[in-house]
């Protein structure tokens, strides 16, 4: 690293422009020093002196160069984390945090940074034909045999065309991965070391952003890159033009699935204890993290009234969810339930409404026509909160807005213009393949007056957006809770006198994977509309909010529930 | 697990065709273009062994848009079906005749024959079974594109006066179109197969040059060979052929006697059944009878008047005759049970009356006959007609009158 001071403003604040010099952020000053293009986008490499058999050959007409899956890696986390410094996410995030993160990953996973132990000699198959050198390995696997072992999402494994042509390749090691190591990658079991995939760029991310208590949910950061703002579909794109990518790379580096958020974030917890990560630094009721916050922000999302968010926060405080120490993530610690704050905040709001109208698909809609009367006579300055309108409004746009994103969703297109193939002989093929999609777009694009544009939405925070300036009365913030709340000794307290439980037997979570299992015909459909609701705005399916909801409810009523051996349906709160 | 909810590249892939399928069945051309283009890069990994793939599907969905976009013409598509036909060699042959099809369909005779020849030409590909089965299909088409024009040929020849000079090069013409046609029509229909029109032109070509006996062949095997699915067609040209050649009542009745079997409501069940009744053989006659009962089992026959009088002569004509009552009792004891209410009600009576005298005359002679003057039928119709003293009616009612009907010989 460059530590020297600049010239111009003495700071030492340096960035690398594009073209591999340094420059001074404060002062834009360029200097002359320039980073070796090896040492930005790759590691310098200690593994050198244990491979063996000078594998190390390059090709002649200098095209394209070694490279270690690894390396792929790091230019894929140096990318993702561009792209959320341009969403605002602060620079420490891709200078340092993930840079760190990132190194004392590939100390711990033995790939750098660390001397190799004696019985790691790599036993890569190389890119050229390297016959001479890797004679008789006894255990060189076949390709077929490492298609099969990979969990990579996706058909790849059902390549049957490739499959069938895998017989020839054992004999020949002709282009196996344009990276060195990409079969080894896919090969041994490596778990215990924690084996890098596309998925987890996102857990490093997300860590990253977490350790920085960065403004941004998992769920938010999921969207984003399912919107197109963050490089992770066709992320080769990015690679320099040496980096050759085919074979068994695509198996590591072609995703095909969207980024599901428990592989996710599971993948996070396992990391940070692998990495041996102290405690995170502390979530605060100060930070954006924190529910009494989060609830804000997905109520004003959600059209809830403001007034809401009291309700909420006294959830919150009496089930101590918002204390640091719970929402602190102490990595390795399995004793404590790890927190997912967005989703956690959501069933905090839908158990403040069950709370508050308990949704049975009865009760709400008595109590929303008692405010509507209530209204009638209403002098004071806001309306009442009546649910019927609310349901009416958000039901409308929910509908239509999850209707485009289906419509959205089944335009994505996964494949891109730089083709990809798993050898030489495919190669031909899949050009001529290309050729034919880009035709077919090209002549039904012109045919409805759609050639595919170019511009994706502009990222944002928030999906719905609710101004009371509007004046066809839609939002509802300002609306005001007292038309369904009475007075008990000075107080406002809820009409509502009863309660459901989502569950009455939490299961266990390691046996289960859950705690709850959500079966949509069980429920009121009001409770299922909520959910809906929020699993809208999270981009996650509902069951895993009305997990979180069962978690909630028995930590708020736990005490009743220990006390009363016979179990009701409903209790009296 | 968090892998249910994990969309991947082939459920999206089915979204996208959900969306296209939705879009075309509410004959939205531009929507289902357009989600045409996000689907198509599914070609990219159609490694599939399913019954249908991406490019099949491309290739059916892409024609069906293309047919219906007002924006689309014949160029458009052309290019299209050049390109689908350049991708899957396994599908090369089909997406060929269907482009034949599709230019027939327009008006481009030619264009199609051209399509035609190139496909008959192209030899890559695996040699399988059902390739030389395709082929040969094509071939076909391409025979009856031939045959088309050797009618056409044929008919100037008609029309013109003997002006040898000018004939001789149309005959020339004629005559070659006949040759390239036969051989490829006779080549198809030697596979079983459904293969009307081509036999029909066949069969045409044939008798023009006389060669009556390879015509009979043909249609006899077309109609007997048990290796060929079973076709009533088949049996009607069959018929018709016997018929045009003056052949013996005796050969046409066997031919239709098939069809009898096959579709006993045919059209040309009456003509059986006029043969049969006149015929001395008894057997034939009482082979009539079934025919005609079977017909009117139908009811597309209910209304039918020729039917209906056939019935009621032959039936009339057993009571005079006093001799095979049995036969219709026979016949009848099938019929007891539903006839009644499905020919014989007073609201059918009184529908047939008003409609259609002579139907409801035949019919009153067949209920009478056999149900017996005080049926429902009879009753209304006859009392009717002698109201509006029609005389035959007076001549039924007194002719029923006389016998004794046959439903009480049956339970007697």
């Amino acid at each position: 690293d460059f530590n020297e001071r600049c010239a111009q403003c003495s700071e030492v604040n340096w960035g690398i422009t594009d073209g591999g010099r340094f420059y001074c952020r404060s002062c834009h000053n360029v200097t002359e020093r320039t980073r070796e293009v090896v040492n930005t986008d790759f590691i310098s490499n200690t593994r050198v002196q244990t491979i063996s058999k000078g594998l190390r050959k390059q090709e002649k007409n200098g095209e394209s160069c070694e490279w270690y899956v690894c390396e792929g890696f790091q230019l894929v986390l140096k990318k993702q984390a561009e792209a959320l410094e341009a969403l605002g996410v602060c620079p420490q995030m891709k200078d340092e945090v993930l840079c760190n993160f990132w190194r004392r990953y590939l100390q711990k996973s033995k790939q750098a940074y660390c001397n190799r132990t004696a019985g790691e000699a790599v036993q890569a198959l190389s890119v050229c034909d390297s016959s001479t050198d890797v004679d008789s390995e006894p255990e060189r696997p076949s390709l077929l045999h490492l298609l099969s072992l990979s969990e990579s999402d996706g058909d790849l494994p059902t390549d049957c065309s490739f499959a069938s042509s895998t017989s020839k390749v054992s004999e020949s090691t002709s282009v196996c991965s344009g990276s060195v190591d990409g079969s080894l990658y896919l090969m041994k079991n490596q778990k215990e070391k924690l084996r890098m995939t596309m998925p987890m760029t996102l857990s490093f991310c997300y860590m990253a952003l977490l350790w920085l208590r960065e403004p941004m949910t998992l769920s938010e950061l999921l969207r984003f890159v399912v919107e197109g703002h963050i490089p992770y579909f066709n992320v080769f794109l990015h690679f320099p033009e040496k980096m050759k990518l085919y074979g068994l790379d695509l198996k590591i580096f072609c995703v095909e699935s969207w980024p599901a958020y428990e592989e996710v974030y599971n993948k996070m917890l396992e990391l940070a204890a692998f990495l041996d990560l102290p405690r995170f630094p502390d979530i605060t009721d100060s930070c954006f993290l924190h529910p009494n916050l989060l609830c804000m922000k997905y109520l004003m999302e959600a059209n809830l009234p403001d007034e809401l968010h009291h309700w909420t926060c006294r959830v919150v405080k009496k089930i101590h969810v918002g204390e640091v120490d719970f929402l602190t993530l102490v990595p390795g610690n399995k004793s404590t339930r790890s927190v997912k704050y967005d989703i956690l905040a959501v069933a905090v709001i839908i158990v403040v409404l069950k709370l508050l109208f308990l949704l049975d698909d009865h009760y709400e809609w008595l109590l929303s026509d008692f405010a509507e009367e209530r209204n009638k006579n209403n002098n004071e300055g806001g309306p009442y909160f009546e649910l019927k309108k609310w349901y009416k409004v958000i039901k409308c746009t929910l509908d239509a807005e999850q209707k485009k994103l289906d419509e959205e969703k089944a335009k994505d297109l996964w494949r891109c213009d730089k083709p990809l193939y798993y050898s030489v002989e495919k190669k031909a093929k899949v050009l001529k393949r290309r050729q034919m999609v880009v035709n077919l777009q090209n002549q039904f694009g012109k045919l409805s007056g759609s050639l595919r544009p170019a511009e994706k939405p502009k990222p944002s925070s928030f999906q719905l957006r609710w101004s009371e300036e509007n004046a066809d009365g839609n939002c509802f913030h300002g609306h005001s809770l007292k038309g369904i709340l009475q007075e008990k000794c000075g107080l406002l307290t809820a009409r509502n006198p009863e309660y459901w439980l989502c569950t009455l037997k939490l299961c266990s979570e390691k046996v289960c994977g859950r705690a709850a299992h959500y079966r949509e015909m069980d429920f009121p459909q009001s409770y299922h509309f909520v959910l809906r609701l929020f699993a809208f705005l999270l981009r996650i399916q509902p069951s895993y909010i009305h997990n979180e909801v069962c978690v909630i409810e028995h930590k708020l009523f736990n005490k009743k529930l220990c006390r009363k051996p016979k179990y009701k349906t409903r209790l009296k709160r | 697990s968090s892998h249910e909810h994990k969309l991947n590249f082939g459920k999206s892939k089915e979204m996208c065709l959900n969306f296209i399928q939705d879009a075309m069945l509410q004959k939205q051309w531009n929507r289902a273009a357009e989600f045409l283009t996000f689907y198509a890069e599914a070609l990219e990994k159609d490694f599939s062994r399913d019954y249908m793939g991406p490019s099949e599907i491309i290739w059916r969905i892409g024609t069906e848009i293309l047919c219906h976009h007002s924006h689309s013409g014949m160029k458009e598509f052309n290019s299209f079906i050049e390109q689908m036909k350049t991708f899957g060699v396994k599908r090369y042959l089909k997406v060929c005749l269907e482009h034949s099809f599709h230019l027939l369909c327009n008006g481009l005779v030619d264009e199609a024959y051209q399509n035609l020849s190139l496909a008959e030409s192209w030899r890559f590909g695996e040699h399988t079974a059902i390739r030389d089965k395709e082929i040969k299909l094509i071939q076909a088409y391409k025979g009856l594109l031939d045959y088309y024009s050797w009618s056409k040929q044929k008919n100037i020849l008609l029309e013109h006066d003997e002006d040898e000079f000018e004939d001789l090069s149309v005959e020339q013409e004629m005559h070659s179109y006949f040759r390239k046609a036969a051989v490829n029509l006779k080549e198809i229909i030697k596979i079983p197969g459904v293969w009307d029109i081509f036999v029909k032109c066949y069969v045409d070509l044939l008798e023009f040059y006389g060669d009556d006996e390879e015509a009979r062949q043909v249609l006899s095997e077309y109609a007997y060979n048990s290796k060929f699915p079973a076709n009533p067609n088949a049996h009607v040209y069959f018929y018709q052929f016997l018929k045009r050649h003056g052949e013996s009542k005796k050969s046409l009745i066997s031919a239709l006697k098939i069809l009898h079997d096959l579709v006993p409501s045919h059209e040309l069940m009456i003509n059986f059944n006029t043969m049969l009744q006149k015929s001395k053989k008894r057997k034939n006659r009482r082979l009539g009878l079934q025919v005609i009962f079977a017909v009117l089992d139908y009811a597309g026959w209910k209304e039918n008047v020729k039917a209906w009088s056939c019935l009621a002569r032959q039936v009339k004509q057993i009571v005079i005759s006093d001799k095979h009552p049995d036969w219709i009792e026979q016949e009848w004891d099938s019929r007891k049970d539903w006839w009644p209410a499905f020919h014989f009600s007073h609201y059918l009576a009184k529908k047939n009356w008003q409609e259609n005298k002579s139907l409801s005359y035949e019919k009153a002679l067949v209920a009478g006959i056999i149900l017996g003057k005080d049926c429902k039928y009879f009753r209304y119709v006859s009392h009717q007609g002698c109201k509006a003293q029609a005389k035959k009616f007076r001549i039924l009612k007194k002719f029923v009158n006389k016998h004794i009907p046959v439903h009480l010989r049956i339970s007697g």
